[in-house]
């Protein structure tokens, strides 16, 4: 692991702050255009989730080596009510609040690799990775 | 407060994105461009987001709302400009901004603006019927 950042995020300001964090890492990794865009609208969708939904939590964002490849990986961590029904929650358009429903579903989508680990009460954790 | 600047031209409202927006600035922004639209008396909105890196899910919404506003506001909202990653990042995402009319660049997004300008206001378009 070369790099490693903690970023708070509780606002939308912080919102914009993680995306631009990440844009910083996934350009110092070397991703493509098209990759950076991804990386950076999941990082933007799940940012605001943890505001939104979580109560405010905090981001980490870290490139990671694995098997001579580099990849992006986002953590975003609350301590907000947690997710009842999980599947529910990744299902496209499904939202408690005002959203589209693609936060999840979508940030899913864009990134390699996606963990969701939540319980009612506990918080939410959500690991992405997307590799170069 | 921080703004986006709405310009006037003729009856048509220019909008260029050129910040990394926040969500608050977002919403003040669909007010504003509402508030102008009825006091202008705009018939066209144009918004050039050609400087956006990203367009997520609370973006896309807030120009689907933009679209459908002005539309009730007797205005057509054009979108231009939007970079090829961006387009494809959002149809993975899941949103197709269905709704939401899109031109390449400006100068096109224009062309579409004046199409939809109302019979009779200035010169008559070459399908107006009498």
């Amino acid at each position: 692991m070369t790099r490693h950042e903690k970023i708070e995020v509780r606002s939308s300001d912080d919102v914009v702050k993680v995306r631009q964090r990440v844009r910083a890492l996934a350009v110092e990794a070397g991703f493509s255009l098209v990759d950076q865009t991804k990386i950076i609208t999941a990082a933007s969708e799940l940012a605001r989730n943890t505001v939104n939904y979580g109560g405010g939590g905090h981001a980490i964002v870290s490139l990671v080596k694995s098997n001579g490849r580099t990849g992006l990986r986002l953590v975003f961590e609350d301590r907000g009510p947690g997710i009842t029904d999980i599947e529910l929650a990744m299902q496209d358009g499904y939202s408690t609040g005002a959203g589209l429903g693609l936060g999840l579903s979508g940030s899913r989508r864009l990134m390699h690799e996606f963990e969701i680990d939540s319980a009612p009460g506990q918080g939410t954790k959500v690991t992405v990775t997307r590799w170069r | 407060m921080e703004k986006i600047p709405i310009l006037k031209m003729g009856r048509f409202l220019l909008v260029s994105i050129q910040v990394d927006m926040h969500d608050r600035l977002a919403m003040t922004l669909q007010e504003d461009l509402t508030d102008r639209i009825v006091k202008e008396n705009a018939r066209g909105v144009l918004i050039d987001i050609s400087s956006m890196e990203i367009v997520d899910s609370f973006i896309g919404r807030m120009l689907g709302s933009i679209a459908s506003m002005s539309r009730m506001l007797n205005a057509e909202t054009v979108v231009v400009g939007m970079q090829p990653a961006v387009a494809i990042t959002m149809v993975e995402l899941g949103l197709s901004l269905s709704g939401v009319r899109t031109a390449l660049d400006v100068e096109k997004g224009m062309e579409i603006l004046h199409r939809f300008r109302q019979p009779g206001e200035e010169e008559t378009d070459i399908d107006d019927q009498a």
